[in-house]
């Protein structure tokens, strides 16, 4: 595992950010920097597809630390994130080390003697050994530290928020047989959500929140380059100027980044050079992701094109 | 600094972010390891760890930019000083016949307060400094009402020594009158720039005393009468409610039943020891979820309180999200749709422009709910009447109400005129109230506020 770099200035986590493939504003630079230096998760919202995940992702890559993700989902409970023990291997332990108890029992002359011996024990079978260890679990047990990815969490019932808070303030879990886990060392949490539902006030408190907003036009253009290094200038302008025309409209789902980055995958397959009405028909199902908004969009593709293109001459 | 940064929270709260005493600790600890050289990293520090929503964000930059930009000398201060850099120059030719005109200025000085030397040596920043001190010493920050703006400016200039100052430019008066003049003119800019200084922490720390005072009016002012420039701040009042009935309502909604076991969930559970049961399982019951059918007349001085109720029956999404709205007034028709899809002001404009402003007749309002929608009623559903009852003398139909109140869970009447109109007149009241589980006046968003939660709360 490689050197945990401390970050030592904001400039460092963009520039690292950025050798992954990940262009990040300076907001989002600035709170992965507080994140680390203050210990404190980070909450991202934001729409679908404006790299809430690949966040998460390219830091795991730029620290060289292990990613732990915890895909949240109605009824996710603390069995499935947390531990759980394994009940198959205490049953069968128990069934292996019946003729070792009856030795050890054996000496025992009545029954309080015999459980005397017993409780010296201890709790065998509520070791360790037995836990099975769930994400959040094993994030605290990486003794390299880790990104710890809590995907849509506002997807998951709002006990499970609950659970999250010890871990979340204190990087430690209860476990009532063990006593308390902490964490070796504190791992970096980044919970997502797309807000679907309004998350509690006691879990948004512990977490910096962090915005993602579609990005602004020139940040758009360098994530494009960095992700698809074959697109060339003129067709990345247009392309993105285009979109975020497409943006102004009132549609079901606006395109987001990782929209705008298949798109432009897809132009340099066909190899387009330039954005014309006929290529922009056909690709359009690529951008927009109901009938209804591609209908909503038909009719406008020319002005649109035009004027991406006429950003271009003054831009 | 960090006097500053307290400062800063408090007038963050002004501007209606929640900030608790921890996260106002995460923010300090946050500043101290990016420092406060960059403004632009301090800003994204301060939106990262106090604000919670997008709202909050927006509304924190703006305060952010309001608070920081206080430090540099108010903006009439330069004014007022380059005024005087003006006459000043006006007045040296006239005073080029003098001898010394330099040195005649140093001289009296020498005898005059601090305050006076400070203007007349027009110290920007000295001014600025003194300004900013005397406004800690009388705790400006303390400020709530614009009422207070008048006290607030005299407790600084008295801390900053205005009373030496007045006698200074008496004293002067009789002895150098040009200078005195200049001192006059100069305390003139200081009184200025004092009261900008109050002005501008009134619109920071001011703002949710103010607010709150405007909500608690706002909230006991009868909708019906309510001015067309407060609409938009009723609007937001409404949002807030339904906001808090929210929280208070969107709570889980299964509660363990202690006592009756779930033999199936049990055994499944336990599984594991081979069905003995260590661990077990009970029944729980399900809360139902408010179901509501709201009627709504929406003829005359009615229409607004309707307004009003159905933005905030809407806005209710995670505490109730079946609500069928019907509006009338000639004769009845379903809005839910409008309401789901419209913003508010585009909806109610369309339900007025199909059912409003006729005369209202109850009894073919109610047949029309009864020839057509009468199956949306289930007996786990509230249905709400929201209406002042006066029928123009026709048929009131209280028989089809009857009926409506026999098929639902409960049958709340909400009526905007007071207890002591019912019955007189064309109303219609007495006669309905006998099938209704509820009647209450609801005039004021307070009483909206308490009808709606106690529907609610029925559920829970």
């Amino acid at each position: 595992m490689a050197e945990n770099r401390p970050a030592a200035s904001i400039e460092a986590v963009e520039s690292g950010l950025a050798a992954q493939g990940y262009i990040a504003s300076r907001q989002i630079a600035t709170a992965v920097y507080l994140a680390q230096q203050i210990e404190k998760p980070i909450l991202v919202e934001g729409p679908a597809g404006v790299g809430k995940t690949e966040l998460a992702k390219a830091i795991a890559a730029w620290r060289g630390q292990k990613l732990i993700r915890l895909q949240c989902y109605e009824g996710l409970d603390e069995a499935k994130a947390l531990y759980e023990w394994k009940y198959a291997k205490q049953l069968l332990y128990t069934q292996i080390l019946k003729d070792k108890l009856g030795e050890v029992l054996g000496g025992a002359a009545t029954l309080h003697a015999a459980l005397d011996q017993l409780h010296d024990f201890g709790d065998v079978f509520f070791s360790k050994e037995f836990v099975e260890p769930r994400p959040l679990l094993q994030a605290l047990e990486q003794p390299a530290g880790c990104v710890l990815l809590i995907d849509e969490i506002d997807k998951s019932d709002a006990e499970f928020e609950s659970l999250l808070l010890e871990i979340l303030s204190d990087f430690q879990v209860t476990i009532p047989e063990l006593g308390t886990v902490s964490a070796v060392a504190p791992p970096t949490v980044i919970l997502t959500s797309n807000s679907e539902r309004d998350l509690g006030d006691a879990l948004k408190r512990r977490c910096l929140h962090l915005h993602i907003g579609f990005p602004e036009q020139r940040l758009e253009e360098r994530i494009v380059e960095s992700r698809v290094p074959g697109i060339s200038q003129v067709l990345r302008k247009q392309m993105v100027g285009f979109i975020h025309e497409v943006r102004t409209l009132d549609l079901k789902k606006l395109p987001s980044v990782s929209e705008t980055i298949d798109w432009a995958r897809v132009l340099v397959l066909l190899q387009a050079s330039e954005l014309g009405h006929e290529i922009v028909t056909d690709t359009l199902n690529v951008l927009l992701k109901y009938e209804a908004d591609i209908e909503t969009t038909q009719p406008q593709i020319s002005t649109f094109i035009a004027k991406a293109a006429r950003q271009n001459v003054f831009g | 600094m960090r006097e500053n940064l307290h400062r800063f929270f408090r007038a963050a709260r002004g501007a209606g972010v929640r900030l608790s005493p921890a996260e106002s600790i995460d923010a300090m600890r946050a500043v101290s390891k990016v420092g406060i050289d960059d403004r632009a990293i301090l800003r994204d520090t301060f939106l990262l760890t106090l604000a919670k929503t997008q709202e909050e964000k927006r509304a924190l930059g703006d305060c952010f930019d309001l608070f920081f930009s206080q430090p540099e000398p108010p903006p009439s201060a330069p004014d007022n000083d380059n005024t005087d850099e003006n006459e000043e120059t006006g007045e040296a030719p006239q005073g080029g016949g003098q001898p010394a005109e330099g040195g005649a200025d140093a001289q009296p000085t020498e005898g005059l307060g601090a305050l006076a030397q400070m203007l007349l040596s027009q110290d920007r920043n000295a001014i600025a400094a003194a300004i900013a001190n005397a406004a800690n010493a009388a705790s400006l920050s303390n400020i709530r009402y614009f009422t207070q703006r008048g006290i607030f400016s005299t407790r600084i200039l008295d801390q900053m020594g205005i009373q030496r100052l007045r006698d200074d430019l008496d004293n002067l008066t009789a002895s150098n009158p040009g200078l005195a003049e200049r001192l006059a003119a100069a305390t003139d800019g200081l009184r200025d720039a004092v009261r900008e200084t109050v002005s501008q922490a009134l619109l920071l720390y001011g703002r949710e005393e103010a607010e709150n005072l405007r909500n608690e009016i706002l909230r006991n002012a009868p909708l019906a009468r309510i001015e067309p420039r407060q609409v938009e701040q009723m609007r937001a009042l409404i949002r807030q409610i339904a906001r808090r009935l929210r929280e208070r309502y969107s709570k889980p909604r299964k509660r363990q039943r202690r006592g009756h076991l779930d033999v199936r969930r049990t055994l499944r559970r336990n599984a594991a020891w081979g069905g003995v049961p260590f661990l077990t399982a009970w029944k729980r019951k399900h809360r139902d979820r408010p179901k509501i059918v709201a009627l709504c007349d929406v003829s005359g001085s009615v229409a607004r309180v309707s307004d009003f109720f159905l933005l905030l029956i809407h806005s209710l999404h995670e505490v109730v999200d079946d609500v069928r709205s019907f509006a009338f007034s000639g004769h009845l028709i379903e809005v839910s749709d409008i309401l789901e899809k419209k913003s508010p002001e585009a909806a109610m404009a369309e339900i007025m422009s199909k059912v409003g402003f006729g005369s209202s007749d109850y009894g073919s309002s109610l047949a029309d709910f009864e020839d057509e929608w009468m199956n949306a009623i289930t007996p786990q559903t509230t249905v709400i009447v929201l209406g002042d009852a006066r029928s123009n003398n026709l048929d009131p139909r209280a028989d089809i109400l009857r009926r409506i109140s026999e098929r639902s869970k409960r049958l709340v009447w909400l009526n905007p005129e007071g207890r002591m109109a019912w019955g007189f007149g064309d109303s219609e009241m007495p006669r309905y109230a006998t099938f209704c589980s509820v009647v209450r006046q609801c005039a004021t968003a307070k009483q909206l506020e308490r009808a709606v939660s106690d529907i609610v709360a029925t559920y829970q």
